[in-house]
């Protein structure tokens, strides 16, 4: 059996910068990647937030294709017949170094793996992993499909699905409540187009959030982000929410009606759909997070359950890309001592929680139960729209003064025991 | 735009053999077919015989459809290296 010192399984953001981390170091460090090249697998929504990250990978972005920087936040409360859009400017979105851009992974991966190659790291495409090796509970290597690879140290960075963790006895058996479905089209559009349509700057982004009705009732949200040259639009749905649905509806459908919404219509007019996709993502934050570390292996990223649902955004790539870095440490500082045993690679738990991501999963731990309220997606965005409406609205009757409208109107929907209860939930986060 | 056509406008390179397979056993007793609804690509469905069965080729390889079916039938492993979709832009 060939033998390297470290084996890294899966060369998506964690397990790329795992290996970055690693690439000065005189080991032996090879990249096992199931898809033709990185990134032919990744999917986001999806935008990258750069400040988490700079003290991590400091060198890496200059050069990055990264798409839009992100200057303009929108949340659009969406109803049937409604919307209202909250719409955020701010000068500090538009300074470098400017703090979050959109991203499209199959070009940003492929682009860091090839970085990675000059840096005299393997990354093996086309190359499946489809069990560890173990010897006597130590893991000492992989099995892909058509042979075997020792190893002092197995990076699992295979992603949400994560088959390693499972096969290492890491992780619990997955349960809906505890992930989302996130599915959207890349709908390519002329840059000048997407400019003008948003109002943005060249090489300005924007970045929209929308909450109602578009779920259909069911947990979740649509998203719209805009690259160089195209737009993601999606819909995240939590599984467990979609799976009590009634009456029953195929997901794939509600991306076609959110579409077919004045709102969304004409911003995507002229538009072809390049690419249609789809990926999990963890919202189970602190609840279900792995053993992040085992006699001779490691997890990272999405593997190890590093994601969280912020309610107003969605992480995991900061998250991947921090936490491979850190098992990268870990692993350097296990080589010095040459003991790769689960106690000395423990010390990649204790880089996790003095870190920015478990400080975040912990600040964030309640927001699944609060998400789980189902009025969030149908009757708050629709009082909101509602109101807004009237208050604008010139009818054949004479206009109603508007303090008398307003209050009567906030009465009748907001100032109820219901209410007061979704709001000290909402306290939480 | 149907859900066939957004399919087809996605790279994939299908293997000759499912990486999906059902317990039919389990299948034969569902009454809420969690798949059929949660899948993106809209692959599951009910043939002539009422069997459930899944169209592995335009497979967006989310893993969902594992994960929605609470009595665990959908056994879901990766194409094989070198098959299945391949994002240009994801």
């Amino acid at each position: 059996m060939d033998k390297v010192d470290v084996i890294i399984v899966g060369g998506g953001l964690a397990g790329l910068s795992c290996s970055y981390e690693l690439a000065d170091s005189g080991m032996t460090v090879i990249v096992l990647e199931r898809g033709d090249f990185s990134g032919s697998k990744n999917v986001t929504g999806g935008r990258i937030y750069l400040n988490p990250l700079r003290n991590y990978l400091p060198d890496l972005w200059k050069e990055a294709p990264l798409e839009r920087h992100v200057t303009k936040e929108l949340i659009t409360l969406l109803s049937e017949t409604n919307s209202t859009t909250l719409e955020l400017y701010s000068d500090r979105f538009n300074h470098l170094p400017y703090p979050s851009y959109t991203i499209l992974r199959a070009k940003f991966d492929r682009w860091f793996a090839d970085l990675l190659s000059e840096k005299g790291i393997f990354v093996i495409p086309q190359k499946n992993v489809n069990d560890l090796i173990q010897e006597g509970g130590k893991v000492i290597g992989v099995k892909t499909e058509d042979e075997e690879i020792g190893a002092d140290c197995v990076v699992a960075a295979d992603g949400i699905l994560s088959f390693l963790s499972e096969k290492a006895g890491l992780r619990k058996p997955f349960q809906p409540q505890h992930f989302a479905l996130g599915f959207k089209e890349v709908i390519a559009l002329d840059s000048k187009v997407i400019e003008d349509r948003f109002r943005l700057g060249e090489k300005e982004g924007a970045a929209q959030l929308f909450l109602g009705t578009l779920t259909k009732g069911v947990m979740g949200g649509g998203f719209l982000y805009t690259n160089q040259e195209s737009l993601s639009l999606g819909i995240v749905v939590g599984i467990q929410s979609l799976n009590q649905r009634e009456p029953r509806e195929e997901v794939y459908k509600f991306l076609d009606e959110f579409k077919e919404r004045p709102e969304i219509k004409n911003l995507i007019r002229g538009g072809e759909t390049v690419e249609y996709s789809a990926h999990l993502i963890s919202e189970g934050g602190i609840h279900i997070k792995p053993k992040v570390f085992g006699d001779g292996i490691l997890l990272v990223g999405d593997a190890a359950g590093l994601g969280l649902n912020m309610l107003v955004t969605v992480r995991g790539m900061e998250y991947a890309m921090a936490s491979g870095v850190l098992a990268g440490r870990t692993i350097k500082m296990a080589k010095e001592k040459n003991d790769f045993s689960a106690s000395s690679l423990s010390h990649y738990e204790k880089l996790l929680s003095e870190s920015f991501i478990m400080k975040e999963m912990s600040n964030y731990q309640h927001t699944l139960s609060i998400l789980e309220n189902q009025r969030l997606f149908t009757k708050y965005p629709q009082a909101i729209s509602d109101l807004f409406e009237k208050i604008m609205t010139v009818d054949g009757n004479p206009k109603e003064g508007l303090y008398k409208m307003i209050s009567r109107e906030l009465k009748k929907e907001f100032f109820n025991f219901q209410t007061f209860k979704d709001w000290l939930e909402f306290r939480k986060i | 735009m149907k859900i066939t056509e957004k399919l087809a406008i996605d790279a994939f390179k299908n293997d000759k053999e499912t990486h999906i397979t059902l317990d039919q056993k389990i299948c034969k007793n569902c009454k809420e077919r969690f798949c059929i609804y949660a899948c993106p690509a809209n692959l599951y469905s009910l043939n002539e015989k009422g069997e459930m069965v899944v169209e592995f080729a335009g497979c967006l390889e989310c893993g969902t459809c594992q994960i929605a079916c609470i009595y665990n039938s959908v056994q879901w492993k990766y194409p094989r290296s070198g098959f299945g979709v391949q994002y240009r832009f994801g």
